[in-house]
């Protein structure tokens, strides 16, 4: 049961939206340019990010949505196929150094997981392993912040005990939606007021 | 030395959002509403809270900033920056707040540590939902702040006079426009 009387019926992040849309909006915001918006990294690899710290921060809500969203990118910019892109999430969750993604990447896993267990964490030798692969200036800004943002939106859905069901069909299904429309256009669909844009 | 190339001159989070104002935006927009937002809570009171965590997160320019803007906030009672820092539970604020920040620090090791016995003891003692609520996205947003600001390695000079200008840019213009635009922050960085 959730700490506070969240509206019933709601999933995760979207009840504490919902019971808060002052603070929803700028939440949907970064979201939206961190994971949606054109960038050098594509949606399906900044999902992983965002994903794979979710599952450090053991929030099972976050890394099922996320995991979704980032399997639905992943089987567009791949044409993986649905099972094979479910699969290398879950790779890259329980393995990303052996996980069939970039090196570049994996070096921006390493240092999404230097920021997730604290900021003083990141070593000089990660960045410049990451820059050495490759990684823009850009590209870690981005990095150090989807893992930054994911250990707020952790907390926040778990430090509210919020209702997270297990219905792996509903995750892929809004996983799907999310990944095509993005975060600010599918939240006017638990908000009581749409969020500007 | 910063692991990106920042621009130079200007500290802690403010050299991130001008790297990035596409972001910027929505984490200034979020500050402003949880700490100076129309609330039940003064902003002094969030502004405490937005410093225990920083302080518990150990990040040297959220805790400093935030409590140079909680201090400006309580006026004579600034004395409680560092009795909150320090022990809150011995400190001079009410026993509501001292619930509350029980329920941050929780937050601050983790959505799940948060107990409901800690957050029936808030309830008892009058908060309300929205104020346990606001409590517990303060703390996870400064979970986000201080780790943005500590792994970029940002530059965070230790310069009590920048602190104490830009706590009072905080505190009465709030957080929608950069601390770097008031003359007497630019002033004190630059000496």
């Amino acid at each position: 049961m959730p700490h506070i009387a969240l509206p019933e019926g709601l999933t995760g992040i979207r009840a504490a939206m919902a019971f808060r849309p002052e603070t929803a909006k700028p939440l949907n915001e970064l979201v939206e340019v961190l994971l949606h918006q054109p960038n050098s990294l594509t949606a399906g690899e900044r999902e992983l990010i965002a994903t794979y710290v979710s599952s450090q921060n053991d929030c099972y809500y976050c890394q099922t949505i996320h995991g979704a969203i980032a399997s639905a990118n992943l089987d567009t910019e791949k044409a993986l196929g649905e099972k094979a892109s479910e699969d290398l999430v879950l790779k890259v969750k329980r393995d990303f150094q052996h996980a069939n993604i970039s090196e570049k990447l994996k070096a921006l896993l390493v240092i999404a997981g230097q920021v997730q267990k604290g900021g003083k964490n990141v070593t000089a030798e990660a960045v410049e392993a990451a820059r050495s692969l490759g990684a823009t200036d850009l590209e870690i800004h981005d990095t150090v912040l989807i893992a930054a943002a994911f250990c707020m939106f952790n907390r926040y859905v778990d430090g509210l005990a919020t209702w997270q069901p297990e219905d792996e069909a509903m995750y892929r299904e809004r996983g799907k939606r999310v990944a095509r429309e993005g975060y600010i256009s599918v939240s006017k669909d638990y908000l009581p007021h749409p969020a500007s844009v | 030395m910063p692991h990106i190339a920042l621009p130079e001159n200007l500290p802690g989070i403010t050299a991130g959002f001008a790297f990035r104002p596409e972001t910027a935006k929505p984490m200034r927009e979020l500050a402003e509403v949880l700490l100076r937002g129309p609330s039940t809570l003064t902003s002094g009171e969030r502004e405490l809270i937005a410093t225990y965590v920083s302080s518990r997160n150990d990040c040297y320019f959220c805790q400093t900033s935030h409590g140079a803007a909680a201090a400006a906030h309580l006026g004579d009672r600034a004395h409680l920056v560092e009795d909150v820092k320090r022990d809150f539970l011995n400190a001079g604020i009410s026993a509501k707040l001292k619930a509350l920040l029980q329920v941050a620090g929780q937050v601050q090791q983790g959505g799940k540590s948060v107990t409901p016995e800690a957050v029936e003891y808030a309830r008892d003692l009058g908060a309300t939902d929205l104020e346990i609520h606001d409590t517990v996205l303060i703390a996870a947003a400064f979970s986000m702040y201080n780790r943005y600001v500590d792994g970029l390695a940002t530059w965070q000079p230790q310069n009590a006079e920048m602190y104490a200008s830009m706590g009072e840019h905080l505190a009465h213009r709030g957080y929608l426009a950069s601390s770097m635009e008031e003359a007497p922050v630019r002033e004190a960085v630059a000496r």
